[in-house]
């Protein structure tokens, strides 16, 4: 069916695009507010990459995760600060900065494209949402049960650490 | 499964379209001539029919909903598996609902300490 693969590609090319161009505005907007926005984008746009991908679950995770809880994080980061509009001044340390980005992308590259990926031959299940729900529920009972231990934790040391300062 | 998700696709493309072409339309007209122009104070206020804003939109937040936003993200981070859950839990019967039964008590036990804690009160 090459209508199908044809509009896969295309949907790709157009959620790619659209991706890195959100973060580039992230980098380039003087507003930190907008460019927070823009993350939000991106990470929506990352998420629609990974339902081409035929990853649900995935692709729910990272609109709750991302889009939702990291972006409300950053949002509250901002607008509790004062002068949210400034945005980061232009330092000294720009150059330097570009220097390890560059650095860092060329190394990410190098390491991507020169390693060996293995990849499943395993057919893909029709759902795998419930292959997940499966593993989850059946197979990792007291790991499940443990997150939630986990979240606990992190809502205790959360509460304790923003009240800490008052007292 | 995935051509389910084109749907969405194109809800997208039409979300992004409908604005676009409104303001495009809006433009075209007044260049045309079709649209009269005539700007005043009023009309260009934030809310033409109603009360006059005070201040700016840019305020700082008061620290406190920062509570509230570290909350929404250890719930949200509990709706992440609810999502599976939900989906195989005809598969699951009691035992999967007791499991989640479980798992949201846990949670259940954070969101007393934060309602013993008063950080969700107003003051």
């Amino acid at each position: 069916m090459p209508a199908d693969i044809d509009g896969l590609s295309l949907s790709f090319w157009i959620l790619a695009v659209v991706t890195v161009g959100a973060a580039v505005a992230v980098v380039a907007t003087r507003n930190i507010f907008r460019a927070a926005i823009y993350l939000v984008l991106s990470f929506v746009t990352i998420a629609a990459l990974y339902l081409t991908l035929s990853a649900e679950f995935l692709a729910a995770v990272q609109i709750l995760i991302y889009a939702g809880a990291i972006a409300v994080l950053l949002i509250f980061g901002i607008m509790l600060t004062r002068e949210q509009r400034a945005g980061s001044p232009s330092g000294r340390l720009s150059f330097p900065a570009l220097g390890v980005a560059g650095l860092v992308a060329f190394a990410l590259t190098f390491v991507i494209l020169g390693s060996r990926w293995n990849v499943s031959q395993a057919p893909l299940p029709a759902d795998n949402t419930v292959a997940i729900a499966d593993a989850l529920f059946n197979q990792f009972v007291l790991p499940f049960e443990l997150a939630s231990v986990l979240l606990l934790a992190a809502i205790i040391g959360a509460i304790v650490l923003v009240r800490g300062s008052k007292e | 499964m995935l051509a389910d998700y084109g749907y969405v696709g194109l809800l997208a493309l039409v979300a992004i379209a409908f604005p676009v072409v409104t303001l495009l339309a809006s433009k075209i007209l007044s260049y045309i001539g079709v649209r009269p122009q005539r700007p005043s104070a009023v009309k260009s206020s934030t809310y033409e029919c109603g009360m006059d804003t005070v201040g700016e939109a840019w305020v700082q937040f008061n620290f406190r909903y920062y509570y509230y936003a570290l909350l929404f993200v250890v719930f949200d981070i509990e709706t992440v598996f609810l999502y599976p859950w939900a989906v195989y839990f005809r598969k699951l019967e009691l035992f999967g609902f007791i499991e989640m039964l479980i798992f949201i008590l846990i949670l259940v036990v954070g969101y007393l300490y934060a309602w013993k804690k008063q950080v969700l009160e107003w003051k």
